[in-house]
């Protein structure tokens, strides 16, 4: 490995860091692209959920028949034929507890929001299943219902879940976390400022274009085929299997290409209500969800409740710091506490810290995993906090920030101990950027005030199980495969991996996502994992394959394999001694494998590791219409340490569409609920996200630190990019106004009321 | 499962006959854009469509002699931008109907569907009112007209009679020395719907007002029609007073509800922010003709 790693010095490469044209993009811009609800099949009938009418509501029972008796209903299911996982026993599949899992994809003794899966429907067409549905009898015994954190957290608040207590008692907060390090009263005792504030965001959803949709395919033999959209077709695999009781080796999960994810499609809602609709019916079902069911019914991210207090010494030298998070989790345990309880801080080297989480279940659908995990809510408040510490004491925010940076070897409270770290760098490279340094027109015309502000943000990236598989095909070219669905450039990525390694042109590199029946197992899409692990097994493949080459050229040369070097694409003599051969490229090796010892080829599988965190400082300009309280973002420049940037163009993407996430989460994007308990705005017209116009040209400032653990260097990039706009935002807006926000999204009715404010 | 009957006739008679015949199971097609979408949600499920895109009248841009113009009430947004004369007479209406959706909605949309849609937030509505266009409607009983702000009669319903359809809009001439323009308070810069809107036409003769409309959105059950606000800038040269004062007046006319959209608040006190602005706009334009 290191001797390709030597080759591979920057300047060198030759794919490698180009903007190559990426392999999914003329399918997807001619429409071709197959999507999950573009896949038909003979015989194949709709499938359809029946979803509760009430936010909290015990089901005493269900009826079933009169939409059994209907014409064109082909199978019915509920709760029952779910696999059940009793209260009593925890079963974990990745971070993800099958008991919560099979009660969110169908309600067991309680529907637990409004759209909670209540029954299925397998019919003839899409509107013989919903006039079906319509036909199904359900008593419910309504329950009273909350929604909000701060009333689930009330004494008196309606308990959702009886086994769920906190300090011995029937509560909503079904779980803590907790990072400590040192004595945060100690700390504060020695603090010459203290500075805590409270802060409160909304939920909201990741927003991806493609609703959740699969077809399923259940044989007569007992083997299923899933064709769906996911982060992961191996988790689709195993969760189905976990709530059908089908066990893996029967089940083929087939990726789709995936319209958008960002966390959401880490977990399941219709494939295993389709596999129990196909094996009732006998024939395959097709499932695809509207927007509003997504909106409603599929996991936005937590809003949170959270105070955070930070002392400082005079100088600027943080001494402690405590943060106390109130995280939703939707309707079921296991909201996103890892993100704020360990991102918070992480960034600082401070030596008491008390960081607690506390995971509070209300009546709204069950939060999904959305690009750093809960991190947005922890560093808008930690990052907000040390805004205010920096005028108070009035030094420069920044050279606050860098006064304070961890190194190598500080612990962070949630349990590491850093290595190399970059975060520095970030601050510099925003300290040094011309944006940062160029002044600005505070009042640029009468009603109009602008401001300037800025803020870091942490992610720890992961390693985890990848496989991958490199062939050479009988012609001479390559086709690499992966486990991974590529959400965000993995396969231009590897593409670009690949040509270099094997010194072949990029167009003769094909990437595919393999089925679980066609690669070995790889883990989700997520935690900014994928282009870092499947670079790590491609790599390994490639240099199995390149050894491969050297044998079949020393076999045809009657030559030591050491004595035949691999370089541009072809097989040398290693030397003058070697002996004197025409060079044997890809294809003549290929053309000749039969009779060299067969087809050539090598996959790797590995648990990776040595994903270092990955680290961000943001500067952003916004501008008040301070008569309609309208807030926009003027520009905004983004640095992060990338590691190495296989395909700028796509780490490019994933900053610029980590800050516009953050944009749409800081001014505008929020879940409204009504009286009853159901979400008002269920769909893009009132949920509102940020359109094209609403935002600049995000400037991403890629430093390229190569990560030492990594063969090219590659650091996750995908999920730091959207922990610091909220903080960064609120600041600027703060620098334009005078007047602290303390609570998101910042929209103009809120922004208008708190000016009037005396 | 029902089944929907779909018709185009060539002519308004064959059309309205189908329309009432229906007796209010019928819904009238023109882009499309609100109809489609209701009936995709299962808010409204017609038994009979009847298209009006094949009526010459309903998609006619005429200009009189005098200056004024009749437009079909089926002309999409798009068509009425690419007219030489339009935009120069009423840059406000045009305006207002092209924020309308997007580019995409822009080419389906019509002012027609726009008012019997009885959305208070429809954007082509405030600057129709201000624009002083009178309606025809033709049903059972023959033709008649009304003044565009006596056509909505509450959310999602209008004053139309049964098997009325609204067949064009009538633009007055333009005095010399007048415009118009239109504005509205949406929290993204596009593909919104109005929290606030209003339209303005103003006469101006030597810097005084000698004629001004006020029309005023999202505020109340209807979109208004701002009679007071008028009257403040009329006389007026556009001094602070007269602008407060018509500001006020929209602000008090304003009958609004919180929701989802915008709180009541917020709403009242854009009205006012909205009416100074679309004054300066129209006022300019006025100036430059």
């Amino acid at each position: 490995m290191n001797v390709i790693n030597d080759k591979l010095r920057v300047e060198d490469n030759k794919w490698i860091g180009t903007r190559t044209v990426r392999p999914d993009g003329a399918d997807k811009v001619t429409g071709r692209a197959t999507y999950a609800a573009d896949n038909t099949m003979p015989g194949m009938i709709w499938g359809k959920v029946l979803r509760s009418p009430h936010a909290h509501a015990r089901i005493r029972s269900i009826d079933t028949s009169k939409a059994e008796a209907l014409p064109g209903v082909k199978a019915v299911v509920t709760a029952k034929d779910i696999v059940d996982f009793p209260l009593e026993t925890s079963v974990m599949l990745g971070i993800q507890d099958m008991r919560w899992m099979c009660r969110n994809v169908m309600a067991r003794e309680k529907a637990l929001f409004h759209g909670h899966p209540v029954a299925a429907v397998a019919a003839i067409n899409e509107e013989v299943a919903a006039a079906a549905c319509a036909l199904i009898a359900v008593d419910y015994e309504v329950l009273p219902h909350v929604i909000e954190i701060e009333d689930a957290i009330k004494p008196d608040a309606p308990i959702l879940h009886d086994f769920a207590k906190f300090e011995g008692k029937p509560s909503n907060i079904a779980g803590t976390m907790t990072a400590k390090l040192g004595d945060v009263e100690v700390g504060f005792a020695e603090a010459d400022i203290i500075v805590e504030r409270t802060f409160r965001t909304r939920p909201i959803h990741q927003g991806y274009i493609e609703p959740q949709a699969c077809t399923v395919s259940y044989s007569a033999d007992g083997r299923a085929t899933i064709w769906s959209s996911s982060q992961g077709q191996f988790m689709v695999r195993a969760m189905t299997s976990l709530l059908t009781g089908v066990p893996q080796s029967n089940i083929r999960a087939i990726p789709a290409e995936i319209g958008g994810g960002f966390g959401a499609k880490t977990i399941i809602y219709l494939e295993p209500v389709a596999l129990l609709l196909s094996k009732k019916s006998g024939r395959p079902v097709k499932m695809v969800m509207t927007r509003e069911e997504v909106m409603r019914a599929t996991g936005p991210t937590s809003g949170s409740f959270s105070t955070v207090k930070i002392g400082a010494k005079k100088d600027g030298t943080f001494v402690a710091a405590k943060g106390d998070f109130y995280i939703q989790a939707g309707c079921l345990p296991g909201g996103p506490l890892r993100g704020p309880v360990g991102c918070s801080f992480a960034p600082y080297d401070i030596p008491n810290v008390l960081s607690v989480g506390y995971d509070v279940v209300s009546n709204r659908s069950k939060v999904a995993a959305y690009r750093a995990p809960g991190a947005p809510l922890g560093a808008y408040a930690a990052e907000c906090v040390v805004d205010e510490i920096a005028e108070k004491l009035g030094m420069d925010r920044l050279e606050l920030r860098l006064k304070n940076t961890a190194g190598p070897g500080t612990k962070a409270a949630y349990g590491a101990t850093f290595g190399k770290v970059t975060f520095e760098e970030t601050i510099e490279a925003i300290q040094n950027h011309e944006h940062y340094k160029a002044p600005l027109d505070r009042n640029p015309r009468p009603g109009v005030k602008r401001g300037r502000g800025v803020a870091s943000g942490f992610w720890y990236n992961a390693g985890g199980e990848s496989s991958a598989q490199v062939n050479i095909t009988e012609d001479g070219n390559v086709v690499v495969t992966t486990g991974h669905p590529d959400v965000g450039g993995s396969r231009a990525s590897i593409a670009n991996v690949a040509a270099e390694l094997l010194g072949v042109d990029h167009s003769r590199v094909s990437v595919l996502i393999g089925d679980t029946a066609s690669i070995g197992y790889s883990n989700l899409t997520g935690g900014s994992r994928v282009t870092f692990a499947s670079a790590m097994v491609v790599t390994q493949s490639a240099e199995k394959v390149i050894g491969q080459l050297k044998e079949r050229a020393a076999k045809i040369w009657k030559i030591d394999p050491e004595a035949v070097n691999w370089d541009n694409g072809e097989a040398t003599p290693a030397g003058p001694n070697a002996g004197q051969f025409p060079p044997l490229t890809l294809a003549d090796l290929a053309a000749k494998a039969t009779e060299t010892g067969g087809p050539i080829g090598a996959g790797v599988q590995l648990n990776t590791t040595g994903a270092d965190p990955g680290f961000a400082t943001h500067v952003v300009d916004v501008e008040v219409d301070v008569d309609l309280g309208i807030v926009r973002v003027l520009r905004y420049t983004a640095a992060q340490d990338v590691g190495r940037a296989l395909h700028p163009s796509y780490v490019e993407g994933q900053i610029q569409g980590g800050v516009v996430q953050g944009i749409g989460w800081a001014l505008s994007e929020e879940y409204l609920y009504d009286k009853q308990g159901r979400l008002d705005n269920a769909g893009f017209l009132d949920y509102r996200m940020p359109v094209c116009s609403d935002v600049p040209m995000i400037e991403a400032v890629m430093l390229e630190i190569p990560n030492p653990k990594h063969p090219q260097g590659v650091r996750g990039v995908g999920e730091a990019p959207i922990v610091p706009p909220l903080a960064a935002i609120s600041n600027a807006v703060y620098d334009a106004l005078g007047k602290r926000f303390y609570a998101l999204p910042m929209s103009p009715p809120k922004v208008l009321e708190r000016l009037d404010e005396v | 499962m029902t089944d929907i009957r779909y018709l185009a006739p060539q002519t308004l008679d064959e059309a309205v006959g189908a329309f009432a015949a229906a007796q209010g199971a019928a819904r009238i097609l023109a882009g499309g854009t609100d109809l489609l979408v209701q009936m995709r949600a299962g808010t409204v499920k017609p038994g009979l469509i009847v298209d009006i895109k094949k009526i010459a009248e309903m998609t006619e841009i005429a200009e009189a002699p005098d200056g004024g113009f009749r437009i079909g009430a089926a002309v999409p947004g798009a068509t009425l931008a690419e007219h030489r004369g339009f935009g120069k007479a009423w840059p406000g209406v045009l305006e207002a109907i092209n924020l309308i959706g997007s580019k995409q909605v822009q080419g389906r949309a019509s002012p027609g569907g726009n008012l019997c849609n009885g959305s208070p937030a429809g954007d082509s509505v405030p600057a129709m009112i201000a624009a002083n266009a009178m309606v025809t409607v033709q049903g059972p009983e023959g033709r008649r007209t009304m003044p565009v702000e006596a056509v909505p009669a509450g959310p999602g319903r209008t004053n139309l009679k049964p098997g009325e359809i609204v067949v064009s809009f009538t633009l007055p001439p333009r005095a010399p020395g007048s415009s118009d323009a239109y504005l509205r308070m949406i929290p993204r810069t596009e593909m919104d719907i109005a929290v606030v809107g209003l339209g303005v036409s103003l006469t101006l003769q030597g810097g005084v007002v000698t004629a001004a409309r006020v029309g005023l959105g999202a505020v109340a059950p209807t979109v208004l029609l701002v009679e007071d606000a008028a009257k403040a800038l009329v006389g007026s040269r556009l001094d602070d007073a007269a602008l407060e004062a018509a500001a006020a007046a929209c602000r008090a006319a304003c009958n609004p509800i919180n929701d989802k959209r915008g709180t009541i608040a917020y709403r009242t006190k854009v009205a006012g922010v909205l009416l100074k602005r679309t004054v300066a706009i129209a006022a300019a334009r006025a100036g430059g003709n």
